[in-house]
This record gives C-alpha cells, structure tokens and sequence, in this order.
C-alpha cells in the first residue's frame, strides 16, 4: 500500500492547567490518504479542534502545551521539527480554515493584502505577481469581481465571501493537506451548501487531502469518504462513510444517529438524545470513557478501558461488545 | 400630472457612495462638538507656535529697561515683563517650545512604549522583566521623577523631552501592552500563524496596527501631561533654562510680582490651560470615534 499523507500515531496533547495536567487529546491515531476528505465527528469539547491545531503544532509549546506520539506527513514527524522547519509546513504544506470566518481575517488590512503576505512568505514572488495570484486565487474560489474585491476591507464582505477568502488563503501555495476546523458552522444554510460545493469542486480539482472537522453529520454525509468519531480525547470509531451511516457499531455513534431529526420522520416524537454530560478532562473514569452514558455498559465497562480494535476491513470500534449491542438491537427492530 | 423626469448617472451614483462612506468619518468628527472645540484649540496653538515668531515685531531676548512691567497696551497687547520683554511674544516663544516639548514627548514615548509593549505581550519570559521595570519606573510621581532625571542631564530643552519620554514610555507600553494580549488571541492571528507566519512578522505586523488605536488617545493625553509637566519643571528651574521662554519660567518670573503685574500670571497661565484642555477635549473625542462602546454620552 502507498505511504498514506498524514499518518498520526498515538498522538496526546497535554496542556498545563492552573489544576495540573489536562489531556485533550488522548492516544489518537488515524491517517489520511492522499487525495482524500476524512471527516472528524464528536460533540463539543471532545478534542476535534484541538487535535486538529496539533497538527499544525499551533499551541504555545513553551507554557501551555505538550506533545507525544507522531504526526507524520509524508514519512517525516512533524513533531521533531524545528519552529522555522515547522513555519515551513504551514500555510504551504498544511493549510488551515477556521471556524469563524467573521474573526479571521485581520481588520486592518485589505484581503488582497492578506492574500499576498501568505504568497509571498512562502514563495519568492514580486507584489505585482503576488497581486495577480491573489485575484486569480479569489476567482477560483467564486468571488464576483475579484479585481475590485482584492482591495476591499474584511468589514465590507459578507460572513460566506470572508470564507471563501479564507479558503482562498488557505489554498494559497496548494497544500498537500487542507485541515478545515468546522468552516461552515459559523454560516447559514444556503451558504453553507455552497463553502461544501466549493471544497468538494477545489479536492477533485487540486486532489488535496482535507481533514474536514464537523459536528455535523449531515455535512459528513455530504462531503466525507471516511469518518473518525472522537468522543473525550480518543477514537471511538472509524470507518467509511457510507458503512458509518447503516452499521454503526459504537454505542455513541448510534446515539449520535438517532439524534439526527429526519425530514420524514415522525415530528411528534421527540428526538434521541444521549443522557448525561462529557466527563471534564480532569476526572476521566478508568474504565471506557463513555460507560457513563451508555445504556449498554456493564461492570467490565466500568472497570477496563477497551482498545480500538478492528470489526472488518477499515472499520474499527472502541467498545467491548458492540457485537452484541448489534444483535440485540437488531432483535428488537425485528 | 407631471412626470418628473429623473436623469440618473450610475457612475455618479457609485462616486457619491465612495465619498459618503469616507465622509462618515468626518461626519462623527464634527458631530463630537467637544472634539472639534478641542482640534480647533490644538489647531490655532501649532499655528500660533510655527507662524506666531514670524508675525510678532518684538524680539524675545531683548530687554527693554524703560519699558519694565508695562500693563495690556495697543503697543504691547499683552503687557512687558519684568525685564521690559513683550509678554505676547515671549509666550508666542513659549508655545513653540511647550508644543515641541510636548509633540516630542509624546511621540517618542509612543514609539519606546510600542515596542516595549509588543515585546513584553508577545514573549512571556522578557513580560515579567519588562513591566516589573516599568511597575519600578511607574511607582515615581511623574514631577518628582521628572525632577531627578532633570538633575541628572542638567537643564537643557532636549533633557526635557528625554526626562518627559522616561517618564512617559512605562503608561504607554501598559496601554500597548493590555491591547495586544487581546489582540494576540484573536482568530486572525492563529489564522496567519497557521499559514506559517513567523513571530516577527505576526508581532510587528499583525498585532502592532490593532494597538495603535488606543495608542493614539493615550498619545494625545502623554502630549497634554507633557505640557503640564514641562511648565511645572520650567516653573520650579529646573525645565527650559533662562533666558529662553517657555510658560512655566513666565509663570515662575511672574510670581514675584503678582501682585503688581497681574497679566506676567494670567496669561502664560491661561495658555497652558487653553492648551491641555484642548489636547484632553481632542483626546476624549478620538476615544470615542475610535472605541463608541466606552463613549462617555
């Protein structure tokens, strides 16, 4: 098999707290082929955005944060290399899109200009050539009048116009790996359809890889060849998209599916939802992480932590008898 | 029924739109009338400084015997001194340096209190040493500070912008300082961080234009202070050495015979409190056409 882009071994992010150490990220291991949209599904405060920034190593390594394990792009650990090494890798290597379009863009200068600084930190270009990739970059990315637009403010483009721009930074010096920190979350509907159309049309165009970063299944549905469900800090499943939505395996995915509103379900039933809180980072339970909400947890549960293990081809769950949880459901639908 | 016919040009239309969003600005100026009284201020003091040497027929340095102590007059309009010197072109003389002095104070100040405030915001271990260093500098009344540092570079009017730019540097680094810890967690700095920017480029680049609003308020009150402080420093000997003017030694000059030349006090003293009033008028309107949130209305 091909080297795959990204491959991210055990991965833990550590950060320092004023009531010790927290650990976001937990032993995390996925990779991401080339070419290929991986979505990253879990509720608030699960250790999506955070895993997603220690990609980039974007945290304060001196005072808050801490790494372990391996980010590996391309065979070479990100995480042995040097800050100026790592300057390197981002923006031209790695890109990234975040999730409020609103705030990421610097007030004080025009996007033409922001566009140009990210071209030109990595790539030896005049402004004028700078200036023609930016509005070239612009038209790509399906902004009307990129010529006038070049030199507008961030304060005189609409939220969807602001991502677009971001994307169209982030696309800047066609990076390998674009990581989309939920892109369209910030975004109404109709707009959001289009930012997804948008990434769909530039992944086949550019083959770049995305880690697309979502709590919404239904965006996942639409743009995702494989999914990875993180619950507190740690995968509880992966598998492709298609086999994620008919069987899915982990306690917390099927909740997560039952919780989806159908557009021809029943209305007067009221939704699914998974009972109880996420443990805080600080008073994780020895057992599974998840033994607390579910339905289905016994002593075992309670008291071992289950290991991933693979169900079949590159469908992999973190629970000790979803194999049973599945038959009995099965039992009951009959 | 008439049919008014109405000839609209697109382009037209499209200029007066340009023109109305850039006059927005001017317009919340001019709304501010507390502003504008206090740039008006401002504005007629700087020409008064830069034109004033240059209208007056009196020569500053030039002591006049027979004319000693000499009342408001058409000949001298705002009266001699005790040297017989024209008060009017003294204080005209003394508007150019307090200006100078508080335009230069200022100035400097904002630029020493950026950088430092930059660099304490964005590395940690250099925050502590930096602002403990301006927490030490900061604890000295501004006067009595000033007072020191003037007696150790001696009386000269380019020691009192250092000692006044000394003095003044710590309150604009803090002010730099808080703005750029908030500025530095923005989204857009993580996003141009992650397009692989360095921390030169993001400092000096990125986080520096965000500051420089309430940079500029805090400037236009370090000028006013400057004023204040550089007139106490003049008047107490130890500013602007004789026999150049400024208002503080007019003042100080004036007060051994206030009560025979009322106007050698009045009118230098006047000047100083149309001029920091003004700047603090100014000053007041820029915090709120920059910042409405915290506007005072």
């Amino acid at each position: 098999m091909e080297q795959p882009l990204l491959e991210i071994n055990n991965l833990k992010t550590h950060f320092k707290t004023e009531r010790g150490r927290v650990t976001a990220v937990d032993g995390i291991s996925f990779s991401v082929e080339k070419g290929e949209i991986l979505g990253v599904v879990g509720e608030s405060g699960c250790g999506k955005s955070v895993t997603a920034q220690s990609i980039l190593r974007l945290f304060d390594e001196k005072y808050t944060a801490s790494y372990e394990g391996e980010i590996k792009l391309q065979g070479e650990n990100l995480l042995q290399l040097s800050k100026a090494e790592m300057e390197k890798i981002r923006g031209n290597e790695v890109s990234m899109i975040f999730q409020d379009p609103l705030s990421s863009l610097n007030p004080v200068f025009t996007i033409g200009y922001q566009l140009m600084e990210t071209i030109r930190i990595h790539q030896n270009r005049t402004k004028k050539q700078a200036r023609q990739m930016a509005i070239d970059l612009l038209r790509m990315t399906g902004i009307p009048s990129p010529e006038k637009r070049v030199s507008e403010y961030p304060h005189q483009l609409s939220g969807g116009m602001r991502q677009r721009v971001m994307i169209a930074m982030a696309l800047a010096c066609k990076p390998k790996l674009l990581i989309a920190d939920e892109p369209t979350t910030a975004l109404d509907v109709t707009i959001q359809a289009q930012i997804l159309d948008l990434m769909l049309e530039l992944n086949e165009e550019l083959g770049m890889a995305v880690v697309f970063i979502t709590h919404d299944l239904g965006v996942v549905a639409e743009v995702c060849t494989r999914v990875v469900v993180m619950y507190l800090g740690q995968v509880v499943e992966e598998a492709n998209v298609e086999e994620l939505f008919t069987t899915p395996l982990h306690p917390y995915t099927k909740g997560l599916m039952k919780a989806i509103p159908q557009m021809d379900g029943d209305r007067s039933q009221k939704l699914n939802v998974i009972g109880g809180t996420v443990p805080a980072l600080n008073a994780i339970p020895s057992g599974c992480r998840f033994a607390s909400r579910c339905e289905f947890a016994n002593d075992l549960c309670k008291e071992k932590a289950p290991d991933l293990q693979v169900h079949e081809g590159n469908h992999k769950v973190r629970c000790w008898h979803y194999a049973e949880i599945s038959n009995k459901e099965a039992a009951r639908h009959a | 029924m008439n049919v008014v016919e109405v000839n609209v040009n697109p382009k037209r239309v499209k200029h007066d739109l340009k023109k109305q969003e850039r006059s927005l600005l001017l317009r919340r100026f001019l709304s501010n009338k507390l502003m504008v009284t206090g740039s008006i201020i401002i504005v007629l003091l700087l020409l008064l400084a830069i034109l004033g040497p240059k209208l007056t027929p009196f020569d500053p340095y030039e002591m006049v015997v027979k004319e000693r102590l000499e009342a408001p007059s058409s000949h001298h309009l705002l009266g001699t001194d005790n040297f017989g010197r024209d008060l009017l072109t003294r204080i005209i003389y003394g508007a150019k340096v307090s200006m100078w002095v508080g335009f230069a104070s200022a100035l400097l100040s904002s630029i020493i209190g950026l950088a430092i405030g930059l660099t304490a915001s964005y590395y940690r271990y250099l925050d502590n040493i930096l602002m403990r260093i301006c927490d030490g500098l900061l604890a000295f009344p501004a006067i009595l500070f000033a007072i020191a540092l003037m007696a150790v570079l001696g009386a000269k009017t380019e020691n009192v912008i250092i000692a006044l730019t000394i003095v003044f540097s710590p309150e604009v680094a803090r002010i730099v300082r808080s703005r750029a810890l908030v500025v530095r967690e923005e989204t857009y700095i993580e996003a141009i961080r992650s397009q692989g920017a360095s921390a030169a480029r993001i400092i000096w680049k990125h986080i520096a234009p965000n500051t420089i609003s309430p940079l500029l308020v805090k400037a236009t009150f370090v000028f006013s202070e400057a004023v204040i402080v550089e007139a106490t420093l003049s008047f107490l000997g130890a500013g602007v050495p004789a026999p150049d003017p400024s208002w503080g030694n007019i003042l100080s000059d004036g007060k051994d015979v206030i009560y025979t030349a009322w106007w050698m006090t009045v009118f230098p003293g006047l000047f100083i409190i149309l001029s920091v009033l003004g700047l603090n008028l100014l000053g007041d309107g820029l915090r709120d056409l920059i910042d409405p949130q915290s506007s005072t209305k």
